[in-house]
C-alpha cells in the first residue's frame, strides 16, 4: 500500500516537471512581453531596461532555473496587465472556482447517481425514459448555450436568480465565500447546474450501465436467493459494485470541471480563475496563463492521486498485492 | 409415508420471446422427501436448472411458470407475490451455485455477507448473528473461523468459496437445499470434499436436497434417487441404485453407456448420436424419438406419460404394460 502510494507519487511529480517545461517554453514562444507592457512611443532604452527588470535578457537555462524555485515556493511571476503577483491573483481567484467545482460536481454526483439507480432498476418507466432523454441533450449541447438558456428563463423571464456574479461574499480569512449569504446560494445555483450538467449525464448513464451490468451479476442472483430484501440488494450490493468506476470519472471529471469553468465564468462573469484566465488570454498576459497551468495540472496530478488511493478503500482486492490465501 | 420435503406437480416454465413462446419446462413433477438427495442429471439445455430456479422463485422475466405446483412442506409457494417468496428463500430453501468464485460479493466481508443473511431470516442481535456465522463457518470446514470471518472473497481459495457458499445457503436452517451443479467449476481433489460436505449437512440437519449436476459420478456417490431429465421433462426417476444399474429409458441408457470404468474391458463408450433438440425445435411425440433406436411410429405422435415400473417410474412408450415385451 505504501509502496503503491510513493510509486504513484514519484510518477505524479515526473508528470508536474514536464508540465512545468511546457509552461517556461510559453514565456519564449507566445510573443515578446515587453511589447505588451509598453506603449509604441516608449524608447528602445526603456524596453532594454524593463527587459533588464523583469530578467528576460538572461540566458534561457537561468531563466528556467529561476522560474522553477520560483514555482516551487508558489511565485509566477507578476502580471503584465495588473503589476500584481500571480499567485495573490490566483489565490484571490482560488475560493470562487472550487466553490463553483465543488457546488457542481456535488449536484452531479447526487443527481447523477440517484437518476442512473433509478433508470437501472425501473428501466421501462416513463420517468426512465424522461432521464435517457434529458441526458442525450446534457450530453450534447454545449455548456454556454445552456447557461445561456438558463439565464434567459431565470434571470430575464422569470427574474428569480441573478444572472452574474456572485452575490455577497464573506471573508473567512484568506478564504472568501459566497455560501453564507442568500444572494450567494442564489447566485451560484444556475453555473453550478450549467457547469456539472455534462459531468451528471455522464454519471447517469455511467450508474445505469453498471448497475445494469452488476444486477447481472452471479453474486446479485445469490444475494436474491439468499432471500435479502431488494433494498439490501439494489442499495447495498448493486451499488457498492457501481461506485469504483463512478469514483474514477467523478474524480477525473472534477479536473475537467475545474479547468472547462472558463466557459461557464465568462458566460456568468464568476469571479473565478476561468475568468481571470481568459482576460490573461486576450492580454497575453503569460505569467498568468502559465500559472494557470501549472495550477491546473496541479489539481488534476492530485486529483489522480486521490482517485487511485480511494479505489483501494472501495475495493478490497486492490489492498494487498499479494492477497490470495489459500 | 409422510409428506414430502418438496413436491412438484406438473410443473411447465416459459420464456416469452418476441418470436414464440418457448417451453423450457414441460410437465416435470418429483418429490423430495426429509432427509433425502434427489439428483437430477441431464445435459445442457435439459431443464435442470431452471426447474431449481423455478423453485425457488428465481425464474426471472421473460420467464415464468405457467402451469403446475410447487409445494414446500405442503404449502405452495408458487404464485406467491414477491415479498413472501424473497422470506421463503434463504430462510426455507437454500441455493447453492456454480461458481463460487462470483457467487459472493467482492467487495463485503464474507462474515458481513453471513450476518446479513442471518438478520434477514432471524431476528439474532449483531453480535449472535457473528457467533452463529463462526459456528456455520466452523460447521462447513473452514478453518480458524473467527479468524477467516473477517477476510474478504478474493482471499479464500475455489473450494473455502463453496464452502462459504454453502454455509451462507444453511445459515437459517432451511428445509430444502438446492445445489446447482456445486462442484462443476472446482478442482476434481474439492468437488469430492464438497460433495461429502452437502451430503453430511443434509444428513445431520434432516435437510432435503436437490443436487443438479452433469456429473453421474456424484450422482452415484451422493443421492437417494436419481432424476434424468431430457428436453424439459423427466426421462426416469428412481432409486440410484436401479437407474444407474438397470436404467430403462434409453436416453438413461445412453447415458448409463457413456460413464468410462476403471475396470473398462477394451470397450469404446457408447455414444447418443446426435443432440438435444433446441427449445424451439422440440419434435412431436417423444423428445427424444430422432435419436432413439427403439422409436416406433407411436414416439413420433404421442407423448408419452410417466409410467410406473416397480420403483423407477419412467416416461417411454415401450413401457407401456401392454407392449411390456418390446423392451
Amino acid at each position: 500500500m505504501l509502496a503503491f502510494t510513493l510509486r504513484r507519487f514519484l510518477q505524479a511529480i515526473g508528470v508536474m516537471l514536464a508540465v512545468g517545461v511546457i509552461a517556461f517554453a510559453m514565456f519564449r514562444f507566445a510573443g515578446d512581453p515587453v511589447n505588451q507592457i509598453v506603449s509604441i512611443d516608449t524608447s528602445a532604452a526603456q524596453r532594454a531596461e524593463i527587459r533588464h527588470s523583469l530578467g528576460l535578457d538572461d540566458p534561457v537555462l537561468v531563466q528556467f532555473g529561476r522560474y522553477f524555485i520560483n514555482a516551487l515556493q508558489f511565485k509566477f511571476g507578476v502580471s503584465y496587465q495588473f503589476r500584481l503577483p500571480v499567485s495573490s491573483l490566483l489565490a484571490e481567484r482560488l475560493p470562487a472556482t472550487l466553490e463553483l467545482a465543488i457546488c457542481a460536481t456535488l449536484f452531479a454526483m447526487v443527481a447523477g447517481i440517484l437518476m442512473g439507480v433509478y433508470s437501472a432498476l425501473r428501466r421501462d418507466t416513463i420517468l426512465a425514459r424522461l432521464f435517457q432523454a434529458v441526458s442525450l441533450i446534457g450530453i450534447s449541447l454545449p455548456t454556454f448555450l445552456i447557461g445561456i438558456l438558463l439565464i434567459y428563463l431565470f434571470a430575464v423571464t422569470l427574474g428569480w436568480l441573478p444572472s452574474f456574479g456572485r452575490g455577497e461574499v464573506v471573508k473567512l480569512g484568506w478564504w472568501s465565500t459566497g455560501l453564507l449569504t442568500v444572494s450567494g446560494w442564489k447566485a451560484i445555483i444556475m453555473p453550478a447546474i450549467t457547469l456539472g450538467l455534462f459531468q451528471m449525464t455522464l454519471i447517469m448513464r455511467l450508474v445505469r450501465a453498471e448497475m445494469l451490468e452488476v444486477l447481472r451479476t452471479d453474486y446479485i442472483r445469490f444475494a436474491r436467493a439468499r432471500g435479502l430484501t431488494t433494498r439490501a440488494i439494489h442499495f447495498g450490493h448493486a451499488l457498492k459494485n457501481t461506485l469504483v468506476p463512478v469514483i474514477t470519472v467523478a474524480g477525473l471529471q472534477f479536473g475537467s470541471v475545474i479547468a472547462f469553468s472558463i466557459i461557464t465564468e465568462t458566460v456568468f462573469q464568476w469571479p473565478g480563475m476561468g475568468l481571470l484566465f481568459v482576460q490573461a488570454v486576450q492580454n497575453v498576459d503569460i505569467p498568468i496563463m502559465a500559472a494557470y497551468l501549472l495550477m491546473v495540472s496541479l489539481i488534476f496530478v492530485t486529483i489522480n492521486l486521490v482517485v487511485d488511493i480511494l479505489y483501494t478503500v472501495v475495493d478490497p482486492r486492490l489492498r494487498s498485492p499479494v492477497g490470495r490465501a489459500a | 409415508m409422510t409428506q414430502p420435503v418438496l413436491s412438484v406437480r406438473n410443473l411447465e416454465v416459459e420464456f416469452v420471446t418476441r418470436r414464440a413462446t418457448l417451453r423450457a419446462i414441460n410437465g416435470v413433477s418429483f418429490d423430495i422427501a426429509k432427509g433425502e438427495v434427489l439428483g437430477v442429471v441431464g445435459e445442457s439445455g435439459a431443464g435442470k436448472s431452471v426447474t431449481g430456479l423455478a423453485v425457488i422463485g428465481l425464474i426471472d422475466p421473460p420467464g415464468r411458470i405457467s402451469a403446475g405446483e410447487i409445494e414446500l412442506s405442503g404449502t405452495r409457494i408458487d404464485h406467491l407475490p414477491p415479498e413472501e417468496i424473497r422470506r421463503v428463500r434463504g430462510k426455507r430453501i437454500g441455493m447453492i451455485f456454480q461458481d463460487p468464485l462470483t457467487s459472493l460479493n467482492p467487495l463485503y466481508r464474507i462474515g458481513d455477507q453471513i450476518i446479513e443473511t442471518i438478520r434477514t431470516h432471524t431476528n439474532l442481535s449483531e453480535s449472535a448473528a457473528r457467533r452463529r456465522a463462526i459456528d456455520l463457518l466452523a460447521e462447513v470446514g473452514i478453518p480458524a473461523p473467527e479468524k477467516r470471518i473477517d477476510g474478504y472473497p478474493h482471499e479464500f481459495s475455489g473450494g473455502m468459496r463453496q464452502r462459504v457458499v454453502i454455509a451462507l445457503a444453511i445459515c437459517a436452517e432451511p428445509e430444502l437445499i438446492i445445489a446447482d451443479e456445486p462442484t462443476t467449476a472446482l478442482d476434481v481433489s474439492v468437488q469430492a470434499q464438497i460433495i461429502a460436505l452437502i451430503k453430511r449437512l443434509g444428513r445431520d440437519h434432516g435437510t432435503a436436497v436437490m443436487l443438479v449436476t452433469h456429473d453421474m459420478g456424484v450422482i452415484a456417490e451422493t443421492c437417494d434417487r436419481v432424476a434424468v431429465m431430457y428436453s424439459g421433462r423427466i426421462a426416469e426417476i428412481g432409486p440410484v441404485q436401479e437407474v444407474v444399474r438397470n436404467p430403462l429409458h434409453p436416453y438413461a441408457r445412453g447415458l448409463m453407456g457413456a460413464i468410462p470404468t476403471l475396470a473398462g474391458e477394451d470397450k469404446r463408450l457408447v455414444q447418443i448420436p446426435g443432440s438435444m433438440p433446441r427449445l424451439s425445435a422440440i419434435p412431436p411425440g417423444c423428445p427424444f424419438n430422432p435419436r432413439c433406436a427403439f422409436a416406433f411410429d407411436r414416439c413420433r405422435i404421442e407423448r408419452p406419460e410417466p409410467i410406473r415400473r416397480g420403483t423407477q417410474s419412467v416416461a417411454c412408450h415401450l413401457f407401456e404394460p401392454a407392449k411390456e415385451t418390446a423392451a
